[in-house]
């Protein structure tokens, strides 16, 4: 102790209160808080949270010990993330755009919601009418895509339902799962972190993007004293935690696994034993691997022939528990995404780790019944994180969905509908629902989506925000936030499967509705009434509850039911069943089905595609504060990150003449302009690649904090390379190049836009 | 006795900011100004590189330059060692800020001072810090540095490095950095290459 009481108590004695101000009372320190379980909806993980509520406004949430998806801890996007709630600028009220009016031109009168679900009903069933019910198309992300990618068009009949969580993100990775091991790898990456000794990442950016068990798990298992080797362009945060970086060249990957494969075969490092018992095809892949030698990938990806050989060799003394995790974002290059991804999985296999300790263990999500109702008249494949579809109706009484035939797998791409809306083939889609997809910060060629758009007769948003696609729509729907509504039940495939539900903390702010409302609302008006036969949420989620014994009240004190899961071979085993899902009943190394359709049935790596010279192909990453292009309106996440910077080599730049921190533009290899930016110069990445957070970039003033800060990676995606397995858009061949010349934006802090936002 | 501490283990930390915000939402920490951000700092040349991925926050120094400066008696150190700000007494001078050595303190729009308190509100009641319990690369371990069984105590006791911020000082700090991941400690202390 410094001073003294007596000083102090006679500057401001016991009980008299400093003349200048009152002492701040907190949230925490009120007797009114309260706490109601939910799962998170900032990010695609749903981390089990507890909202403290306080005079009827969220203060904080917590993770909470017993959700196995957030043990109690939370990522900053998830602690910030309430912050979206209480965003002046959300969407308050159904908008209306102005009869006559152009798309895009912003002009609105608010309406009601009778008025907006009427409005929607009579434009559907006038589509149905002209051009038959597929030709309505339906977009979804988020809990509610449920919903409108997946139950509404079910009912409605329209097989053009898709996300960007497929052909935009995990499509190559759940094609090549589903036609290795017969299963998806299921939105949980299932990798057997606690038990694993040797980590090798390819591209996967652990720590930047924080998904928050992952980040627990990786943290946990470098602690263990487990190695790591990171194989990335650029020297991401999980480089540098790594024992080795390879550094290697851009769309080369494949090469480097090849090799891998051809070491651990070629020196007879692989587990013998387990490929025997599990695996088909492995004499067809010792052959063709042969080619791969370290010295032929050396080569390709500029990672010398003795690291790849060293590496290989590390792996092998690990095995079982060395792994490969499989990342979530996997549409990198486009032609041999698949194949990198099944080179990937064979090299794990090789390891014998799929299904045993310390390498991939099997999950399944717990079963809840459906709430009872008559068999939906089609189940589009839309997909998701959590599998690919694989469940096409083919004696459906509908046409197939708008992009069959461009590509082998069976998962609706949703880069390849917007085609249709501009050329009507093979058939028009008039009508479009946009549940929580961002359509200018997600589907490469903005430009085209925008023509697209002025095409339709029908164009729906549902969203919190008013984003830049948003302002297009005819009808705008808002949506309440995780915060304010319930929605279905979690079912989550864990090693130890669970189910977690959402309460509301407190009613909606706003004229707002969720989105298992909207629905059932719309199909009632679409003469749709029969698939809808609960009365409201919580009947549904009750009934549904009811199915495994349990209600919603006991949830609403338990938040959480946990399952036991059979993560390993073992588990299965002694039930005398089979994990593995494919034809053969094998791990299947060699593809016949893949043969069968003109396919390689092994991989092969396809060089890639060359920008033109003077460029730098642009890499795209996430930032650990923001999610997609959604929390970039949320004060508290965008004064941790508030905008993006363009990642240039140190000598690059010294050669352009371009300092740390100086503003420019991005120019693309089609003359599309973006920026102001500012270059960020570090020693942290290759000369001939420049790297960009995704998300910024905004363009509407109607989100005053997002507006015009960084630069959006999408709108410099003006082309793609289709995976023609996956149907995934290769997005990382596009070339900018940086010109210099950009003026300061002088950004007001964001404290400052968030209280004018307040007080407007 | 007890003698609150906190260590970061540098080795894992990833510089998410998680604490940073957890700290922001549950002591309503006004946009603006925090009580604890990161510093990232690469160090190396392509490609023998490292990054450093430091929170900075309060060390609650056993021996504090802010106390001795207040002209109000406002800034103290409890008992078990947080070093404390009673706002009633508190008229705004910035003495304190001036005085740390760290930054570490700031001036709230109402006109008094404010910085991290090791969530004190939650350590009287037995609860971790905020930015401890929120952490997902469990890089934060808090508790009395007197009872050796605590697990602040046990983190330090087997870290291959302990370093803190700016020894030369004589502040002493009670918040410990572990595991640098650049061999000559922590960034901007000493210098150096790797």
């Amino acid at each position: 102790m410094a001073l003294g009481g007596s000083a102090q108590a006679q500057l401001f004695p016991d009980g008299f209160p400093n003349p200048f101000r009152a002492p701040p009372g907190k949230w925490f320190t009120k007797d009114d808080v309260t706490t109601s379980y939910n799962y998170c909806e900032i990010c695609f993980w749903k981390c089990g949270i507890q909202a403290s509520v306080q005079g009827g406004k969220v203060r904080k949430v917590d993770g909470y010990e017993s959700n196995p998806k957030s043990r109690g801890m939370l990522c900053p996007r998830g602690q910030g993330g309430v912050a979206t709630t209480y965003d002046p600028d959300r969407l308050k009220k159904p908008l209306i755009r102005v009869e006559g009016s152009e798309r895009g031109s912003g002009q609105y009168r608010e309406a009601s919601w009778d008025e907006a679900y009427d409005y929607i009903a009579e434009k559907m069933n006038q589509i149905k009418f002209e051009h038959g019910s597929e030709s309505v198309a339906f977009f979804g992300h988020g809990t509610g895509d449920a919903w409108f990618a997946s139950y509404l068009p079910g009912a409605w009949g329209s097989p053009n339902a898709a996300k960007p969580s497929v052909s935009l993100c995990t499509g190559p990775r759940e094609t090549a799962s589903q036609y290795t091991f017969g299963r998806g790898i299921s939105g949980h990456e299932q990798i057997d972190w606690d038990e694993t000794d040797y980590i090798v990442l390819i591209g996967h950016h652990i720590g930047e993007d924080t998904h928050n068990t992952q980040l627990q798990d990786f943290a946990l298992a470098l602690k263990r004293g487990a190695k790591l080797v990171v194989v990335d362009p650029r020297f991401s945060v999980a480089a540098s935690k790594a024992n080795d970086w390879l550094p290697i060249k851009p769309a080369t990957d494949t090469a480097l696994l090849l090799a891998w494969a051809n070491v651990l075969v070629e020196e007879g490092l692989y587990d013998a034993e387990y490929v025997d018992k599990y695996t088909v095809g492995f004499e067809q892949l010792a052959a063709h691997v042969a080619q791969y030698t370290p010295e032929w990938a050396a080569e390709i990806t500029e990672i010398p022939a003795d690291t790849i050989r060293r590496i290989a060799r590390e792996m092998a003394a690990h095995a079982p528990r060395a792994v490969l995790p499989v990342n979530r974002h996997t549409v990198w290059y486009g032609p041999d995404d698949m194949h990198r991804m099944r080179s990937l999985y064979i090299v794990n296999v090789l390891l014998g780790n799929y299904g045993m300790p310390g390498g991939y263990y099997f999950c399944d999500a717990p079963v809840v019944e459906a709430y009872p109702h008559p068999a939906l008249p089609l189940s589009p494949a839309s997909g998701g994180c959590g599998g690919g579809s694989t469940d096409v109706v083919t004696d459906s009484p509908f046409r197939p969905a708008a992009d069959r035939g461009k590509f082998f797998g069976t998962a609706t791409a949703v880069q390849e509908l917007i085609e249709p809306m501009l050329t009507g083939e093979p058939y028009p889609i008039k009508g479009l629902f946009s549940y929580g997809v961002n359509l200018f910060h997600s589907i490469p060629m903005v430009e085209r989506t925008k023509q697209a758009l002025k095409e339709l007769d029908l164009y729906v948003a549902i969203d919190i925000l008013p984003m830049e696609h948003v302002m297009w729509a005819d009808v705008i729907l808002p949506e309440s936030t995780y915060l304010e509504r319930y929605d279905d039940l979690l079912l989550q495939a864990y090693k130890t499967p669970f189910i977690s539900a959402r309460f509301p903390a407190h009613p909606p702010l706003y004229d707002t509705r969720g989105a298992f409302d909207m629905a059932k609302q719309l199909g009632e008006r679409l003469g749709l009434g029969e698939y809808f036969p609960w009365e409201n949420v919580e009947e549904y989620l009750d009934r549904r509850l009811s199915s495994i014994g349990s209600s919603l009240e006991a949830l609403k004190d338990q938040g959480t039911i946990v399952r036991r899961g059979r993560p390993y071979f073992a588990d299965w085993e002694r039930l005398n069943r089979n994990p593995i899902g494919t034809p053969s009943g094998k791990i299947e190394i060699y593809s016949e089905r893949f043969a069968e359709a003109g396919l390689d049935p092994l991989p092969v790596f396809v060089p890639p595609i060359e920008g033109p010279s003077g460029m730098y192909r642009l890499l795209y990453g996430r930032s650990p504060v923001h999610t997609f292009a959604r929390t970039h309106n949320n004060p508290i996440l965008m004064e941790a990150h508030g905008e993006n910077g363009v990642w240039i080599s140190t000598s690059e730049a010294a050669g352009l003449g371009i300092r740390h921190n100086e503003y420019v533009y991005l120019e693309n290899q089609d003359g599309v302009r973006e920026g102001p930016v500012r270059a960020y110069v570090t020693e942290r990445i290759r000369n001939d690649c420049v790297y960009l957070v995704h998300g910024f970039g905004h363009k509407t003033p109607l989100m005053r904090i997002a507006n015009g800060r960084g630069a959006s990676d999408n709108y410099l995606q003006t082309r793609y390379d289709l995976d023609p397995v996956s149907g995934g858009a290769g997005l990382r061949n596009n070339w900018v190049k940086l010109v210099k010349g950009a003026p300061d934006p002088q950004h007001p802090p964001v404290a400052w836009l968030a209280r004018e936002g307040s007080r407007a | 006795m007890t003698r609150l501490a906190m260590a970061i283990d540098l080795a894992s930390c990833v510089g998410c900011a998680a604490c940073s915000i957890a700290c922001k939402m549950e002591n309503e920490v006004p946009l603006g100004v925090n009580r604890l951000w990161i510093r990232n700092t690469t160090v190396g040349t392509f490609p023998n590189l490292t990054v450093e991925h430091r929170p900075e926050q309060c060390l609650h120094c056993e021996n504090p330059p802010c106390v001795p400066v207040c002209p109000t008696g406002c800034c103290f150190v409890r008992d078990d060692g947080i070093v404390d700000i009673d706002v009633k007494k508190c008229i705004g001078c910035s003495a304190c800020i001036a005085a740390c050595p760290y930054d570490a303190r700031h001036m709230l729009p109402q006109g008094y001072v404010s910085k991290c308190d090791f969530c004190k509100h939650r350590v009287d009641e037995g609860r971790m810090p905020a930015c401890v319990e929120t952490c997902p690369t469990l890089c934060r371990t808090f508790g009395d540095l007197d009872d050796p069984n605590s697990p602040v105590s046990i983190a330090i006791r087997e870290a291959r490095r302990v370093d803190v911020l700016r020894p030369g000082l004589g502040t002493e700090p009670n918040l410990y950095y572990l595991n640098t991941p650049a061999a000559f400690g922590l960034v901007g202390e000493t210098g150096g290459t790797l």
